[in-house]
């Protein structure tokens, strides 16, 4: 994929935390020339309904994502140990508070 | 050869069990195809859709209304840009699909190839074109490319007050003088049939749609949004005391729905063909505008720079 538009404006991911406390979480990309550049347009693109507190934005260029065919390989450690869940374990009748 | 067979049903069998789609999944590639056509097409409109209401901001009647219409238009470009991002995500870049816009070779909603010529066509425009528009919307939110899905969740949760606002612009002129409410009417009259076509062709003309629906980039079809944008439009219309141009509109006791009029397709396909009364001033402005704009993208770039070099000199 073409990271870069015509000129030469690259691509930012976009990521916004709605209130204090909370996770930022992406909502989309745009092209910006730098990052001060892109925060500003992702204030424009994204929080024009004070849907955000604070933004974050990250070269899309410097993402490295997983590979969706290599899912199940890679997740499959976890498919075996239930034990890790609190729900595995068999607890006495009328025991309170755990 | 059986590798991509098995793909195509790894594929398949995603989209049957309601899995999204998402950009490093193989995808077969008439998909991908479709998608970047689809997504960019509707991006175009967004941003094309600017033009008939830009036309009225400055003459707006009064600062409540152009506030709001300048919000409006905003939406409409970050619409625009919340789908071109999407489009990306299928690996063509964002200078191919404008350059598409602007060349001619991409099509956009035929719908803003007509005129906003008073006050209340910006109405109409918001209550049934932005209507039409939010019926294939909120299908599309359960699209299964997942980028195309978020965007319209987003759009959707914007697009309400636009309906809203037109409606709004309508039942205050459909109130007002005799002459306000003849106003509210011609637009009406000239905004209802174009904004049936809007839906598409109907389902018996639609070649596209089976595939579309198979892939569940599509969950409805034409026709079927196209009777519920009826059903509900003319009682919306009924309550502010106007009339559907139409005078084979008939309610059917045994469907539940209305029976309406035949659309003009020829008068649809040639506005599509680029004979619409707009087309052509359309295309113009987008061009001069990405023209105009293009020292500006520069200047950008080159400001970009100089910060990066003081940040490094510091």
């Amino acid at each position: 994929m073409n990271n870069t538009n015509e000129q030469g404006w690259p691509l930012w991911e976009i990521f916004i935390q709605s209130k204090r406390g909370l996770d930022h979480k992406h909502v989309g990309s745009l092209h910006a020339a730098d990052a001060q550049m892109a925060i500003e347009n992702a204030r424009d693109v994204y929080t024009r309904r004070q849907e955000g507190q604070s933004i974050w934005v990250v070269p899309a260029a410097a993402i490295s994502a997983s590979q969706p065919d290599d899912a199940a390989m890679l997740f499959d450690p976890a498919d075996d140990k239930t034990y890790r869940h609190p729900t595995f374990y068999v607890m006495p009748e009328g025991a309170k508070f755990i | 050869m059986t590798e991509v067979k098995n793909s195509q049903e790894l594929f398949q069998a995603k989209v049957d069990a309601e899995q999204k789609i998402e950009p490093k999944d193989w995808m077969p590639e008439k998909y991908r195809k479709t998608l970047i056509r689809q997504i960019s097409q509707h991006a175009h409109s967004e941003v094309v859709g600017m033009l008939p209401e830009g036309n009225w901001i400055t003459r707006a009647p009064n600062l409540r209304r152009k506030a709001i219409l300048l919000a409006k238009v905003q939406d409409e470009a970050g619409h625009g840009l919340y789908l071109y991002s999407a489009a990306e995500t299928l690996g063509v870049s964002r200078e191919e699909t404008i350059d598409a816009l602007l060349s001619g070779k991409a099509k956009y909603s035929s719908i803003f190839n007509y005129p906003t010529l008073t006050w209340a066509d910006i109405g109409a425009v918001g209550w049934l074109v932005d209507g039409a528009a939010i019926m294939n919307q909120v299908m599309l939110c359960r699209t299964s490319y997942g980028p195309y899905a978020r965007a319209m969740v987003r759009i959707c949760k914007e697009e309400s007050f636009h309906q809203r606002q037109g409606y709004e612009i309508m039942n205050v002129l459909a109130n007002g003088t005799p002459e306000q409410k003849e106003m509210a009417q011609d637009a009406l009259n000239r905004w209802w049939w174009p904004s049936l076509m809007m839906f598409g062709p109907s389902d018996a003309n639609s070649p596209h749609s089976a595939e579309s629906m198979k892939w569940k980039i599509k969950r409805q079809s034409n026709d079927e949004l196209r009777q519920i944008f009826i059903d509900r439009t003319v009682q919306q219309a009924e309550v502010i005391g106007l009339t559907i141009p139409d005078p084979k509109l008939k309610w059917n006791e045994e469907t539940m729905h209305y029976e309406h009029g035949e659309i003009d397709w020829a008068e649809f396909n040639n506005v599509v063909a680029g004979n619409g009364p707009c087309n052509k001033e359309r295309l113009a402005a987008r061009n001069k505008a990405h023209d105009e704009g293009a020292w500006v993208r520069e200047a950008a770039m080159a400001y970009a720079a100089k910060r990066a070099r003081k940040k490094q000199a510091a």
